[in-house]
């Protein structure tokens, strides 16, 4: 009884220290927020490889004239189901910048899997030049940086409307209902049928936007699927040896006189 | 210290020249312990269990590092992305810092529940309390590592409270950032200070044991061991005790990990840290809250920093606070009440600590930190003087008041002597 009440307490305790953690990071943005189910959240969850597909073609036709991937290499595809010659191909559409090579020039080749996946702008300021001052962020961290990062970047490519009467837009600003007080420099970047899929499946906007956020979870947390699948092996394992333990523990204590 | 008569002749011809055999024989297997502990006494060997497991995963980060602040955050993805099993290992001691505050929290608690600061275990608290601070210390320069958004800024806030510090609080805020703002000699020496600091732990951890290892555990009735017949041999009731409750902790430990990563952290620290853009609401990490909460309850920028060092101030003299001569709780009713509401005031002082300072959170902090002040500095004095407090068993062996003593010497059968 003493101990099932202490263990009680000690779950308690963490619980309410826990909870009263979760509440600061959920506090939040303001905006409106749909919240979506996805293959890859839960215990469970995994990469829809069609999905990832779509989602990078997407950011290929229309997110990457902007905003960049970092920490992505061509030779990571191979998580989207891609295979190394496929991969070949794909990075020799890209021109890189290498060298200095033996006479001190830099110079131009066609890009290689090690290749990381080249950035729209030479540097900082000139994206901020190029976008009116405002700095499109790398995606690579994007579902990661943001909270609820997934639904919320799925509520902020659908979440563009007309201005409700009487919010007054400054210029180069656009109503967003998903973003923070509802301005956001970002255009609108999906309309609909501005891809036209590789696969020919369905090019709504949410269904493009979907695509991408997967996508983009993807480039955030690239060992999410090697990550729970562990998790399960090791929740089976801790599980059994609960169990091992508890048993030894009460055979060592059976002649323990209260 | 007696020593043993092993029967390997190897360990026995060591044992004689340096006996590390009749030590640890002594000291972890026949350590005689409380029959009565309940399953709040395994947070002690949970935290030294946290603290190992910071330090090796800590230690493996440090060879992927760099501790610069043009490459610290792209070092950081480069462990979750290229490193083998960097994910893991980063995730572990990520979380691993969260829980490892999280058992040392419980740990606090049943202490203050059931009076295990008192005579003579005042310096043993005390050690645990210096511990403390430096967990606090090492968790705050750990978070500047991966130079994410809330490290720089958290860095900036919290440096910046020395400069509240009379006539010299600006140079010596200058001294600590190596330079005029948080930049790159400050992450280089937080790193080097980062690594130092479990060791320094680690030192403070075999003091903190050397002193319970003195008079042995305290116990759930608060009464002093009163013969054989209330003690058990550590090895192997304990040790199986502590085997299991480790496991548990992995069970949920390993559920965050794996499953829930980022739960505990704040997302803004996965964008590189940018000196020209504070984010909109600045936090440190949770097991900070509370004293977050209390250092902006108060009006005053060094009254703030005084109050916030106060709340741990007060701990280290709680012994002398709290004199009432019953140690556990159970048989306090009164001091019973005010502990839980002391556990609600601090869960309440971790909430406060997350929201803005703003109309009513800047009320409830302040009256959470009084409430605060108030239980140590008044509650628990005048409670000393005039809680009737319940009458106490007479042994552990005889938890009923006026029950026969049973005789609890069946422990003694699976203690053959070289096992």
């Amino acid at each position: 009884m003493r101990s099932l009440k202490s263990i009680t307490l000690s779950l308690a305790l963490t619980l309410g220290m826990l909870t009263a953690a979760q509440n600061v990071y959920a506090a939040g943005s303001g905006g409106t927020i749909t919240e979506r189910d996805w293959t890859f959240s839960g215990p469970f969850g995994y990469f829809d490889q069609a999905s990832l597909q779509r989602g990078f073609q997407v950011y290929r036709e229309v997110c990457s004239g902007c905003h960049g991937l970092d920490y992505i290499a061509f030779r990571n595809f191979a998580d989207l189901g891609y295979n190394e010659a496929e991969i070949k191909a794909i990075a020799a559409e890209f021109e890189v910048t290498d060298g200095p090579n033996d006479e001190g020039e830099m110079f131009i080749r066609a890009g290689i899997p090690a290749d990381r996946y080249p950035s729209p702008y030479a540097n900082e300021n000139a994206a901020r030049a190029a976008n009116g001052g405002a700095y499109p962020p790398d995606l690579s961290l994007m579902i990661k940086a943001r909270p609820n990062g997934a639904n919320y970047l799925y509520s902020l490519l659908t979440g563009y409307a007309d201005a409700p009467a009487g919010v007054e837009m400054p210029d180069g600003m656009h109503y967003n209902s998903a973003y923070s007080g509802h301005l956001i420099a970002m255009p609108q970047p999906l309309y609909g049928d501005d891809v036209t899929l590789a696969d020919g499946s369905d090019a709504s906007i949410e269904a493009l936007a979907a695509d991408v956020v997967t996508f983009l979870a993807w480039t955030s947390e690239p060992e999410l699927e090697a990550r729970k699948r562990t998790g399960i092996a090791a929740m089976i394992f801790l599980l059994v040896m609960c169990f091992v333990s508890y048993g030894s523990m009460r055979y060592v204590w059976s002649d323990v006189k209260k | 210290m007696e020593m043993q008569n092993f029967k390997n002749p190897v360990v026995r011809w060591i044992d004689h020249r340096l006996p590390v055999f009749s030590f640890m024989h002594h000291e972890l297997h026949e350590y005689p312990t409380p029959k009565n502990l309940n399953y709040l006494w395994n947070l002690g060997s949970l935290a030294g269990f946290a603290l190992v497991i910071m330090i090796v995963t800590g230690i493996i980060l440090a060879m992927h590092y760099t501790p610069h602040v043009d490459h610290a955050f792209a070092s950081v993805e480069r462990i979750m992305r290229d490193v083998n099993h960097g994910w893991l290992i980063r995730y572990i001691h990520m979380n691993g810092a969260s829980f490892f505050f999280i058992v040392v929290y419980i740990h606090i608690f049943r202490g203050l529940y059931y009076g295990s600061y008192k005579a003579p275990r005042e310096l043993l608290w005390m050690l645990g309390v210096v511990i403390l601070l430096l967990m606090m210390a090492t968790a705050f320069m750990g978070y500047v590592l991966p130079w994410g958004q809330m490290s720089f800024w958290g860095a900036t806030v919290i440096t910046n409270l020395f400069s509240a510090i009379p006539f010299v609080g600006e140079s010596i805020v200058v001294w600590l950032w190596g330079g005029f703002s948080v930049d790159n000699p400050t992450l280089s020496r937080f790193f080097a200070l980062h690594y130092l600091m479990p060791f320094l732990i680690a030192g403070v951890v075999i003091l903190h044991i050397i002193a319970l290892h003195r008079f042995g555990s305290n116990n759930p009735l608060g009464i002093d061991v009163s013969g054989k017949q209330d003690t058990i041999p550590f090895h192997p009731y304990y040790t199986s005790k502590d085997l299991f409750g480790a496991v548990v902790f992995l069970t949920i430990f390993a559920s965050a990990v794996f499953f829930y990563p980022n739960f505990l952290g704040h997302p803004d620290n996965y964008i590189p840290a940018n000196p020209l853009q504070t984010p909109a609401h600045i936090v440190p990490e949770w097991y900070f809250l509370p004293f977050y909460a209390i250092l902006r309850a108060i009006p005053d920028k060094l009254g703030g920093v005084l109050f916030m060092f106060g709340a741990i101030a007060v701990l280290f003299v709680l012994p002398w606070l709290d004199k009432s001569p019953v140690r556990s709780g159970r048989f306090r009713p009164v001091f019973k009440v005010f502990f839980w509401l002391l556990l609600l005031d601090c869960i309440l002082l971790g909430y406060l600590g997350a929201k803005p300072a703003e109309g009513i959170y800047v009320v409830l902090s302040r009256l959470a930190t009084g409430w605060y002040f108030f239980h140590f500095l008044i509650v628990l004095p005048a409670l000393s003087l005039v809680e009737r407090t319940r009458p106490l068993p007479q042994s552990i062996s005889a938890p009923v008041l006026g029950g026969g003593a049973m005789a609890g010497a069946g422990a003694a059968s699976k203690e053959k002597p070289n096992a």
